[in-house]
């Protein structure tokens, strides 16, 4: 220790990457998802540019509209949590239980509507001549359930973590001197959105 | 240290920005299905939804004010993002 100490007097602190380590944490991860699901989309574009004939048309195969629906749902659940933020902030605790337990809300109905979509999918949808379009029905239906699932995945670990953080807001944890929870896990939450609204225009849209 | 770095900054308008990402939804829903050449459909959707990403990363995730050293951390992937995308796009030119 004494050496260490020596060694370091007379120099200048590193001045770091100027926030907090919970933040520069999340960010670090954030950046492996970008790699994850680059690596999914990725292989989604070359498995449909070379099998191109075994591909069906996004509308004709899965239920657009409802995804749609899925998207604005989506999307207005990153609205009420960067305002759950905005209310620690503030110090607004009833804001900060009412935007927080929205956001989980609109998160949990966000996977009703996918697992709906699925069951449909799976018992109704026809494609290729066969009955139901599940994950077995060729690259198409294995790359999408991949992409689509792995993506719920995320969002019920994001339900699960709201969930929490909105007990914890009705304990009164939250506040104006305590933000870096709801920031952190905010960051996670609209990186959620950020990679639907991409796979919605790749899977869905194209 | 900036103001910004500091992480001081007024609120940005939340609701204009979600006003924005629904109109321009909307707006990609229209435009998907139209009977225009379809490369043409691809590059305005693709477009659009990076723009739409953009705006959740710069906006909700509050990029726009994060010190430069946190902006280059989280940028830090995308090059590696691209070259995999191109890479593998390179098999069918």
């Amino acid at each position: 220790m004494a050496h260490a100490a020596a060694s370091t007097m007379g120099q200048a602190p590193e001045r770091g990457i100027e926030v907090y380590n919970q933040k520069v944490g999340m960010w670090v991860f954030l950046c492996s998802e970008v790699m994850f699901f680059t690596g999914l989309i990725g292989s989604y574009i070359v498995l449909r540019f070379g099998a191109s004939d075994t591909w069906g048309a996004p509308n004709e195969v899965l239920a657009v509209p409802v995804t749609a629906v899925n998207t604005f749902i989506l999307i207005c659940s990153s609205v009420t949590m960067v305002k759950a933020f905005a209310a620690a902030q503030a110090g607004d605790q009833k804001g900060i239980k009412i935007f927080l337990c929205a956001t989980a809300a609109l998160g949990a109905l966000f996977l009703s509507i996918q697992l709906y979509e699925y069951t449909h999918l799976i018992e109704h949808a026809s494609w290729q001549g066969s009955h139901g379009f599940t994950p077995a029905a060729g690259l198409y239906g294995a790359t999408f359930f991949t992409m689509t699932g792995f993506h719920g995945f995320h969002v019920f670990i994001g339900v699960v973590c709201l969930t929490w953080a909105s007990i914890q807001a009705f304990k009164g944890r939250w506040g104006a001197d305590n933000t870096h929870g709801i920031e952190v896990l905010g960051l996670y939450w609209h990186f959620v959105d950020l990679v639907w609204i991409i796979l919605f225009t790749i899977v869905y849209l194209i | 240290m900036s103001a910004a770095a500091d992480g001081v900054h007024d609120a940005p308008n939340y609701m204009l920005i979600w006003l924005y990402l629904f109109i321009m939804t909307v707006v990609e829903l229209g435009v998907a299905f139209l009977p225009i050449h379809k490369s043409l459909i691809v590059m305005f959707l693709l477009v659009m939804a990076f723009w739409k990403a953009l705006l959740v990363a710069l906006y909700y995730m509050h990029m726009k004010w994060e010190p430069v050293r946190l902006r280059l951390l989280a940028l830090a992937p995308l090059p590696a993002a691209a070259v995999l995308i191109v890479v593998m796009l390179m098999e069918y030119v």
